[in-house]
């Protein structure tokens, strides 16, 4: 294959990365917005995702297309409501203090890993893509007659991918509206800016700690089915995708929704170039330097607004 | 001698006498536990005494041990030379770690930490050339010899985690109990109220990052000495939230504290591991607990039930 066509597929191979990954992210950052607090076991629910997704597949019967709609539909729900429930258990009698939510939240991560391990077993498990066609791609090049199109081999992507990343788009669009369209998402607003004064205006803070907090982790659920048919569920894959949406999210300015999303797409585009021309350990060393300079640097993140 | 001398030379004579007391497999398990809680002693004082919660500090802890193992494996050093080029690396980590991440503080400096920590763990990755990757390396018998003293003999290891313990732990009583490790102390209860009654607030803290740092790296670098074995392991996430799990659960800004959440926490994941695989589930309900219920620890709570003087 050429240059032109391989770095195409490179380039597409990081839009599906960079889908998954804004869900992901998106979901963080609308829980540091909101409650201001660092959810470190947000790859867990990730994980949570893509194994309810498998054991979903493996209990419902009459094809890996029903099996799949019914994992998109229960995992977040499942997932969204164990992160309700920790929240109203564990977070909310620690008062959301920052620091302690932190070492709480390192605690829910190795319980739900564990968890995880003793009831699924440390094996990578394959879900099967509810459809999963192989569409070749064409590429454009000046030959002896003008311009002419063909289609180099290997250059190719599947449906399945195709509608990962349509379908990344279409919900990050849901979460958007929600946010900034509806009564929902006003109260969400108005508790982001001032709790106290919120609370003196009826809102009930707690419970929508409790509802952003679960719809952090159903965000990250999600990715996690969709990710799923792509890569196989295993208990440890939490720990990158939390790392990468650390990255995001902090690149883009915490709490920031437009910022993690064009922070999202520009890491996962650029690990999935740089991955094909540099060992992807390196890319890891200089991504996560790089986030720490930009804490240390620019805490507002590259994109963000300087805040208070 | 005051009675908090007095209270930590009995413990240190209680663990002495441990060496010939102990039963070979306890007494193996001791001379590890020291070791261990002289890292954790080494994170109180970021931690529990300065207030610096870091979440990086398993890359302090394997700089002692890679440089204390690289000295011995590249350049054929003795293993004087050796520890003291895991103590140098571990000062020069710290003191750009410090540098640069405490140019932040609270949540964002816990990030930092994480990733600088994170950078170091797939920098050893990466040169696996010389430092054999996740694998390890072995360091042998043979090089282990201090001062003619075989370190490999399990009566001589349990005396040199002994001694590097007693250090460690006289030395931090030591600093808690004078003006600099005062000043510690303000920091972490106010650092705008430090700062305003003149003291500079970023020396003191880098200073206590950098002393953390080195009491970390002379775990680490004890640790590959004594039990003969650096592997990239030690570098990883786990091994930052232990320290901070140690710390938490034995009482944090006390001088005994480390030594009883490591002992508490060692037998506890010893224990379970007996039952099952996933004994990091007993870590992870520990911690939830704690932050629950005993966010004072151990020590925490005697000093506050029994005797408020406890340094």
């Amino acid at each position: 294959m050429d240059f032109g066509p391989y770095l195409m597929l490179a380039m597409l191979e990081g839009a599906v990365m960079a889908a998954v990954l804004a869900l992901t992210a998106s979901g963080l950052s609308l829980v540091f917005g909101v409650m201001r607090v660092v959810n470190v076991a947000h790859g867990e629910f990730y994980m949570l995702g893509a194994v309810v997704a498998w054991f979903v597949a493996q209990h419902v019967g009459g094809g890996p297309a029903i099996g799949f709609v019914a994992a998109l539909i229960l995992a977040p729900l499942l997932v969204g409501g164990l992160a309700a429930l920790a929240d109203m258990t564990i977070l909310k009698r620690i008062d959301y203090d920052p620091e302690r939510t932190i070492v709480a939240t390192i605690g829910l991560l190795y319980v739900i890993q564990q968890v995880a391990l003793m009831t699924y077993g440390p094996n990578a498990q394959p879900v099967e893509p509810p459809f999963n066609q192989r569409i070749a791609l064409p590429w454009l090049e000046w030959g002896d007659g003008g311009l002419a199109i063909y289609f180099p081999w290997g250059l190719s992507t599947t449906s399945y991918k195709l509608f990962v990343i349509i379908a990344a788009v279409a919900v990050i669009l849901a979460v958007w509206l929600l946010m900034s369209r509806s009564k929902a998402g006003l109260i969400m607003r108005a508790t982001q800016l001032d709790g106290e004064m919120a609370t003196a205006f009826g809102i009930p803070v707690e419970r929508v700690y409790a509802a952003v907090f679960g719809i952090g982790a159903g965000l990250a659920a999600l990715a996690g089915v969709l990710i799923v048919p792509i890569q196989q569920a295993h208990y440890l894959m939490g720990g990158d995708a939390l790392l990468l949406s650390f990255i995001v999210v902090i690149i883009g300015g915490l709490g920031s929704l437009p910022g993690t999303i064009v922070a999202a797409v520009l890491i996962g585009m650029s690990d999935g170039i740089i991955s094909v021309f540099f060992s992807p350990t390196l890319a890891k060393i200089i991504a996560t330097l790089l986030v720490a300079l930009v804490l240390v640097f620019r805490p507002q993140g590259l994109f963000g607004a300087r805040a208070r | 001698m005051s009675r908090a001398l007095i209270l930590h030379l009995g413990l240190l004579a209680v663990l002495l006498a441990g060496n010939v007391l102990l039963p070979a497999y306890h007494h193996g398990n001791m001379a590890r536990i020291m070791v261990l809680a002289v890292y954790a002693m080494g994170y109180n004082i970021a931690f529990g005494y300065t207030g610096l919660l870091s979440l990086g500090h398993a890359m302090f802890f394997a700089a002692g041990m890679y440089g204390m193992g690289l000295a011995i494996r590249l350049a054929d050093a003795g293993a004087l030379p050796a520890m003291l080029t895991g103590l140098a690396a571990g000062a020069g980590l710290s003191l750009v770690v410090g540098l640069l991440a405490l140019r932040t503080a609270g949540v964002s400096f816990m990030i930092v930490t994480l990733m600088f920590s994170q950078a170091c763990y797939l920098a050893i990755l990466y040169f696996g050339e010389w430092t054999r990757g996740d694998e390890g390396f072995v360091i042998q018998a043979v090089d282990r010899t201090l001062f003619g003293i075989d370190l490999s003999d399990p009566g001589n290891r349990y005396i040199a985690a002994w001694l590097l313990f007693s250090a460690v732990l006289l030395l931090t009583l030591r600093l808690v109990r004078r003006p600099a490790g005062r000043v510690f102390v303000a920091i972490r209860e106010n650092e705008e109220r430090a700062r305003l009654l003149g003291y500079d607030t970023f020396r003191a803290k880098l200073s206590a990052l950098v002393i953390s740092g080195t009491i970390s790296a002379a775990g680490g670098a004890a640790y590959g000495l004594l039990f003969g074995y650096a592997g990239a392991s030690f570098a990883g996430v786990q091994y930052s939230i232990f320290p901070l799990l140690w710390v938490l659960l034995g009482g944090a800004g006390t001088v005994v504290g480390p030594l009883l959440g490591t002992l508490f926490m060692f037998y506890l994941i010893d224990l379970s591991s007996g039952f099952t695989e996933a004994y990091m589930l007993i870590a992870g309900l520990v911690l939830i607990g704690l932050t629950l219920f005993a966010p004072q620890g151990i020590a925490g709570e005697l000093r506050r039930r029994l005797w408020k003087g406890l340094p």
